[in-house]
């Protein structure tokens, strides 16, 4: 009666672990949001996660979750989709996991274009370990391993995985739900491979190293720092540096792996035997 | 255990356990509905207050930002 | 089995090893196999992703052989019985996700045809170093099989039973294969394929089953999609699978429950084959590719009247501590010899089980990177006769 509106898709006595103020429980909401908008079957899902914080939204949710080796979530999905093309496959990574010990499984799945969604949450820090510099750090940003600053730069992950041939790529932030509720519905029904970056507050690792810890300023402050891709173009690129493009950068139609595979398999058994 | 908060047909509930006092809600109501109350929750933090509980629209922006499920609206009849 | 006849029908086939380990992976039910090209396993894989796309099946060339194994791992719980091939540098690679198939209990093959290492080494010639690695190359406590096939015909046949003890005890197998077996060419009579046994994981029955890990006689498995919601992490968990990072006694229960689901039924997963132990003073204990030379030792040498045995092993790990126990209480064994093609990995185990009652030795080949002569065996067994 007066229970959470997304209280069936919720496993039952799971406390959530995240932090307060974390962008991944928002994350979870807007994911839920996008299955229960579509009324896809959540029995016909298949959630994919990596190590670190993100890798524990899935296990938030009442569904098949596999809870994999870090920066590998993407090649088992790989597995689990082409094992039964029938199921939708999601995967849920971070900026660690995913660009970085997982960087070669996301150019490569994006090359392939393999049907899944994979959802990378971009708290640009290495959050669970202790707020160490991920490839996704601002240029001079100090965090535990770089207490002089950071002189290495961060990707921008979406032109990486466009370039790399996926189907559909977008870049939200934590503040931008509407959107990114409306991404993940169209991530959901893709035949391709399916990208979104989600910018996302973490208030105890990334916020003490910018001296704002509090949630609310912290999530406002992604806000303000967010660009429309179009109207970037219209400023110059020292403004751009600091900024954070948001929109829809892919959303074309290509073949998917496991739908062209199934053509070689027809061609394969019309062939005499060899 | 929830705080319920009765508004004419609009009902803002407060999960007392999941809430971990990060103050989303608080600062991104645009109706200014809540503050952060005295009250400490079972797990030590301070809980939102819905203090203008009349002014609620129901937008469900604080249902819709909250990183715990911790708050939400539900619509009663009319 | 219909469908594997569109591939091959019983008869007489000179093939070569890794085809053989192809072949009796499809015979078993394999659908799905993921790969990265490495010497000397490349022929599994292309003849792979000739075959399986004719019976419907998945092949796939990954970009790594990490990658290939977490997406066999992937394809596993998706219902499908699933392989990988590699050799020694990506067998190493594979080894935290070899941990993670543990973890999970996820059924898998992974054929690691055996080169000279270390490192880069030389890919095409055999060696039998992968032995300790097999059993100890992922980090942590845990059990794991491993079988050593000494002929292509072995090959076919221990690809179907590895698959049987996947399936059956919801773990990965390694087939510890060889350069020099892989890639010989031998002449395989394909049977009568309803002839021949498949075992297929357990699947929960009812709908509302949820302890689908840590049984001591295996859980059953659900398949992804099927409405269980299971959750399956790499991270300690209890009977549902529900992480638990923080107690000890999960670790503690976990750990146990993985052991004891091997050693419990180990009489039923460990095989060695022996010849003329009932009056052998002397004992030729071998595996995989060495076994040939071995067994062809032995036939020498009783020619020669020596009372000397043979005692291959087929499955090195879980080790068959109970069955090579037994074998010295038959007849008058004083010796043993363990001849392997590395410095000596078995034989610590043979010498663990055995040093107390029987004189335990060790003989690598000539040369390392060969197989043993049988007429060096046959010097070396003269020699070790002799001394008394």
């Amino acid at each position: 009666m007066y229970e959470h509106p997304l209280i069936k898709y919720l496993r039952r006595g799971i406390r959530q672990p995240f932090c307060s103020g974390c962008g991944n429980g928002i994350i979870a909401q807007c994911i839920l949001r996008a299955i229960n908008d579509l009324k896809i079957d959540m029995k016909k899902i298949v959630f994919v996660s990596g190590i670190g914080c993100s890798g524990w939204i899935s296990t938030l949710f009442n569904a098949d979750t596999l809870h994999t080796t870090h920066g590998r979530p993407i090649a088992f999905a790989t597995g689990v989709k082409l094992g039964n093309p029938e199921l939708k496959v999601v995967v849920l990574t971070g900026d660690g996991d995913g660009a970085a010990i997982g960087g070669n499984h996301l150019i490569h799945a994006a090359r392939r274009n393999i049907e899944i969604l994979t959802i990378l949450v971009n708290n640009r820090i290495y959050g669970m370990t202790g707020g160490q510099v991920a490839p996704t750090t601002p240029h001079g940003m100090k965090t535990t391993t770089t207490p002089y600053g950071n002189i290495e730069y961060p990707f921008d992950l979406c032109k990486l995985v466009e370039a790399a041939g996926a189907a559909y790529v977008a870049r939200w932030t934590t503040f931008h739900v509407k959107q990114l509720i409306s991404s993940i519905k169209k991530g959901l029904l893709k035949d391709g491979f399916s990208f979104i970056e989600i910018v996302s507050q973490c208030p105890i690792q990334y916020g003490k190293y910018i001296d704002l810890q509090e949630p609310a300023k912290l999530l406002l402050m992604l806000k303000d720092l967010s660009i429309n891709k179009d109207k970037a173009k219209t400023i110059n690129e020292k403004e751009l540096k600091e900024k954070i493009i948001i929109g829809e950068f892919v959303d074309r139609e290509v073949i998917g792996f496991s739908k062209a595979y199934e053509q070689l398999i027809i061609k394969a058994r019309e062939k005499r035997n060899e | 255990m929830s705080i319920i908060i009765k508004n004419k047909s609009i009902e803002i509930v407060i999960d007392e356990e999941k809430c971990k006092g990060c103050g989303i809600c608080v600062a991104l109501c645009p109706l200014k509905v809540l503050v952060k109350s005295d009250k400490i929750s079972p797990q030590g933090f301070n809980l939102p207050f819905p203090i203008n509980r009349d002014k609620c629209s129901g937008c469900r922006i604080c249902e819709y930002y909250c990183p715990d499920f911790a708050i939400y609206i539900i619509e009663g009849e009319k | 089995m219909n469908e594997i006849n569109e591939i091959i029908k019983p008869g007489n086939y000179l093939m070569m090893g890794n085809e053989a380990c192809a072949l009796g992976a499809i015979i078993a039910g394999c659908r799905f196999f993921a790969f990265y090209p490495i010497t000397p396993a490349n022929e599994i894989a292309e003849y792979m992703s000739i075959y399986l796309p004719k019976v419907g099946g998945i092949y796939i060339q990954m970009e790594d052989e990490i990658s290939s194994i977490a997406s066999v791992i992937g394809a596993s719980w998706a219902g499908l019985k699933a392989m990988t091939a590699t050799s020694g540098p990506g067998f190493t690679l594979m080894q935290e996700n070899i941990g993670h198939a543990i973890m999970t209990e996820t059924p898998c093959v992974i054929v690691d045809v055996q080169r000279c290492g270390p490192s880069t080494g030389t890919p095409a010639l055999p060696m039998q170093g992968d032995v300790y690695q097999a059993r100890r190359g992922s980090h942590g406590e845990y059990e794991i099989i491993a079988l050593a096939p000494s002929s292509v015909k072995d090959t076919l046949l221990l690809t179907i039973e590895a698959f049987n003890l996947s399936e059956k005890y919801r773990v990965p197998v390694i087939i510890l294969s060889d350069a020099l077996i892989g890639h010989m060419i031998e002449n395989v009579e394909i049977p009568d394929l309803s002839s021949i046994k498949i075992i297929d994981r357990k699947k929960p029955l009812k709908p509302d089953e949820s302890q689908f890990f840590l049984s001591e006689d295996i859980s059953p498995m659900p398949t992804l999609g099927s409405g269980y919601r299971v959750h399956i992490t790499g991270s300690t968990h209890d009977e549902k699978g529900i992480r638990n990072v923080y107690d000890p006694i999960y670790v503690d229960n976990l750990v146990h429950k993985i052991y004891a689901k091997i050693h419990k039924h180990i009489d039923d997963i460990v095989k060695i084959e022996t010849r003329y132990l009932d009056d052998s003073k002397v004992l030729l204990l071998s595996y995989g590719s060495v076994a040939r030379s071995a067994l062809h030792a032995v036939e020498l040498a009783r020619k020669a009247g020596l009372k000397v045995g043979h005692v291959k092993l087929i499955t090195l790990w879980p080790f068959p501590e109970k069955l090579i126990s037994n074998i010295i209480n038959k007849g008058e064994v004083e010796k043993i010899i363990v001849l392997e093609n590395n410095m000596g990995q078995i034989v610590n185990e043979v010498k663990r089980v055995l040093h107390k009652d029987i004189e335990v030795k060790f003989l690598p080949p000539e040369i390392l990177g060969t197989i043993h002569d049988p007429m060096y065996i046959l010097e070396n067994l003269k020699r070790i006769l002799g001394d008394k």
